[in-house]
């Protein structure tokens, strides 16, 4: 039994290791005093400083900043609308169809996604720059948001939307009053996902992009092929700490989603039992 | 919910109320052929039914027999295949669901999560866009009605299940719809909760004026609350008629078999005398007779209905001459504490059930397993089914 358990702390701690070793060097390293990226000098964050005055980096972030945000709206609006369509609309023709064609992106190679958006903006004769990333980040985590929002209407009870109207509440209010209200936490989390899924990507951005448009990946990418200065692991690990919380509050939210169900769902708590029978007695 | 003088009051003005057998009177709901399909499954049948303002309404019937659909009908969840809806005299197909008079409890309850009790409360009357005032005092009055005062600001997922029941109810009544819609309103209470809620529930109703009309397949829950029961099966009616009706005269083996506990005796009818038919059923041996009203020719194939607490048992045989007297031994001993149901078992292998009522606490030599005993009803405890 001890035995099995050290076994498995050790398989956690390599497996732990795999996945985040890299990370936390590099988190490490942006605290490095010294020049040398890969020689300790003692802890500073001068790096941190050096960042926030380098001005095509923070003019970088700030352009991936409002790509993720606008990405990340249009994503939300568009992955309610689909999610709804497929969870409600029964049995339309093709949506097996529809549903494989939402969920396909998910597995999609990058490369080929950048490829197929580049040669239609090419096509229509678009100019690249922010808002064709916009639109091809849109593209890229629609699908994420959809299957998040499709996820919770699934288990959503349709006798509430009955119950306004039932009581004289008109079909639009009624998705604004009480279904949004009550998806918010999916549709939160489904935001916050394209949002770092955008602020993350590199390879879809550099096919898709134009000039003035240089996302915050894009410069890191460019700028380490030049060599890597401990100004980058700076930059690096602000990146990695704005995915990370938004992924942190994305998993939040749908967990305080499917908690607040259960407990909707679940009968009675033994003190409201208790509390039903000094009905009956009374 | 209501003080005893009022209990008075509602029993004098239930005595009377029979707004279905006066000739002139104009239903409130009335279903005019109504067909709902579901691909190939035929909900409603060619439904037709007339319900009348004030009366408490029962759809009675298995899942399945399209009572839940026939209420979503009326409430505008659904529309009809075929016929038409109408309520007040005023045709319902082009009205949604959120401008028809009609409230609905549902049974799930339905409460909204993210407001509180109040909020449930108040929420249709805000669609109305009544003054803050006037939802206040209204919100009141329903709070005061259900006796839940003290929990306005409650959420749904800090009340019981019997609370939620009454914020459900508040909620609905709250509009002062015409008709009130109830889908399995007790379903989700316990035992005893659900019997005390039954009175409250016909309290209310009765002081409100409202009509209600009640979806169950509890027959429990249908005989003790409803005017009038309507039992359904696959899509039809299969008799209409108040409680007492349809226990004591079911129109067919269906209804006599949903409704309570019965015995079927299959037979033929062999004559006839007067209101007092006699009927030979093979499992029985002898001769039974039976009082019935309805024309049936010797020859005609029928089942004899007998409910198991209208037939006496006796040890042993029965004293020769005896009429409607059934010989079997007991097969099996139900103790209910208020009624002991005994089965019997006929020559040929028929299970009859008979129940008797335990007026002593002791008795000397109560009846046991695989003693012989005979059952005896009178000719008019039985009904003559043909269908």
């Amino acid at each position: 039994m001890h035995r099995g358990n050290a076994f498995r702390t050790v398989v956690l701690l390599l497996g732990l290791g795999f996945l985040y070793l890299p990370i936390v060097v590099l988190v490490i390293y942006s605290f490095n005093a010294s020049r040398l990226v890969t020689v300790w000098g003692g802890f500073s964050i001068q790096w941190y400083v050096a960042l926030f005055a380098n001005a095509p980096l923070m003019e970088a972030a700030w352009t991936s900043l409002k790509i993720a945000t606008l990405s990340a709206s249009l994503a939300t609006v568009l992955g309610t609308l689909a999610a709804l369509a497929l969870v409600r609309h029964g049995r339309f023709g093709g949506r097996s169809l529809f549903t494989g064609l939402i969920y396909a992106p998910l597995v999609m190679p990058e490369v080929i996604v950048g490829l197929a958006l580049l040669l239609l903006f090419v096509s229509v004769g678009a100019d690249r720059g922010l808002w064709t990333v916009v639109v091809a980040h849109t593209t890229l985590t629609l699908c994420f948001a959809t299957v998040i929002i499709q996820a919770r209407l699934a288990s959503f009870d349709r006798a509430l939307e009955e119950a306004a109207m039932d009581l004289g509440c008109p079909p639009a209010k009624t998705f604004f009053t009480i279904t949004l209200p009550l998806i918010a936490p999916a549709v939160g989390a489904a935001f916050l996902l394209a949002f770092t899924l955008s602020l993350d990507d590199l390879v879809i951005a550099s096919f898709t992009t134009g000039p003035g448009a240089t996302t915050l990946p894009m410069r890191i990418y460019s700028q380490v092929r030049l060599g890597v200065t401990p100004e980058i692991n700076a930059a690096c690990t602000v990146l990695i700490a704005f995915v990370a919380v938004g992924l942190g509050l994305s998993f939040i939210l749908t967990r305080s989603g499917a908690r607040h169900r259960d407990e909707a769902a679940g009968e009675a708590s033994a003190d409201a039992v208790a509390e039903r029978h000094a009905e009956v007695r009374s | 919910m209501a003080t005893r003088n009022e209990h008075v009051a509602v029993g004098a003005v239930r005595r009377n109320f029979a707004p279905w057998s006066e000739p002139g009177a104009e239903p409130l709901i009335r279903f005019d052929g109504v067909t709902k399909r579901y691909g190939a499954v035929t909900a409603v049948d060619a439904l037709s039914l007339s319900i009348y303002e004030r009366e408490f309404f029962c759809l009675l019937g298995p899942s399945g027999c399209g009572k839940t659909t026939l209420m979503r009908l009326l409430a505008g969840f659904e529309t009809p295949d075929e016929g038409r809806v109408l309520l007040a005299g005023v045709d319902q197909a082009a009205i949604p669901p959120h401008l028809r008079p009609v409230n609905m409890m549902f049974q799930s309850y339905a409460l909204f999560p993210h407001m509180s009790v109040e909020g449930n409360i108040a929420f249709g009357l805000r669609q109305e866009g009544l003054p803050r005032d006037e939802i206040r005092a209204r919100v009141d009055d329903m709070l005061r009605l259900v006796q839940l005062s003290g929990l306005a600001k409650r959420r749904p997922d800090q009340l019981s299940g019997g609370q939620r029941q009454r914020v459900a109810l508040a909620r609905a009544l709250a509009k002062r719809p015409k008709v009130l819609l109830l889908d399995e309103p007790l379903a989700a209470l316990d035992k005893k909760l659900r019997e005390a809620t039954q009175f409250e529930l016909m309290d209310i109703q009765m002081s409100l004026g409202t009509t209600f009309l009640v979806v169950t397949h509890d027959q429990e829950e249908a005989m003790a609350m409803a005017d009038r029961i309507a039992v359904m099966g696959h899509g039809r009616i299969a008799q209409l008629d108040p409680p007492n009706v349809i226990y004591e005269q079911p129109a067919s083996r269906y209804v006599a078999q949903f409704i309570g506990d019965v015995n079927l005796l299959e037979g033929e009818v062999t004559g006839r005398d007067g209101d007092l038919c006699t009927v030979s059923c093979p499992a029985v041996g002898s001769a039974l007779l039976v009082a019935s009203t309805e024309p049936s020719a010797p020859g005609q194939a029928v089942a004899v209905a007998i409910r198991p607490e209208k037939m006496r048992l006796g040890r042993g045989l029965p004293p020769p001459g005896t009429a409607n007297a059934i010989v079997g031994e007991v097969w099996d001993i139900g103790y209910l504490g208020d009624w002991t149901t005994y089965v019997i078992r006929l020559a040929d292998g028929h299970l009859l059930r008979a129940s008797q009522a335990n007026v002593a606490r002791f008795v000397e030599q109560p009846l046991t397993w695989e003693e012989t005993v005979h059952a005896v009803f009178a000719p008019d405890a039985a009904v003559l089914l043909s269908r």
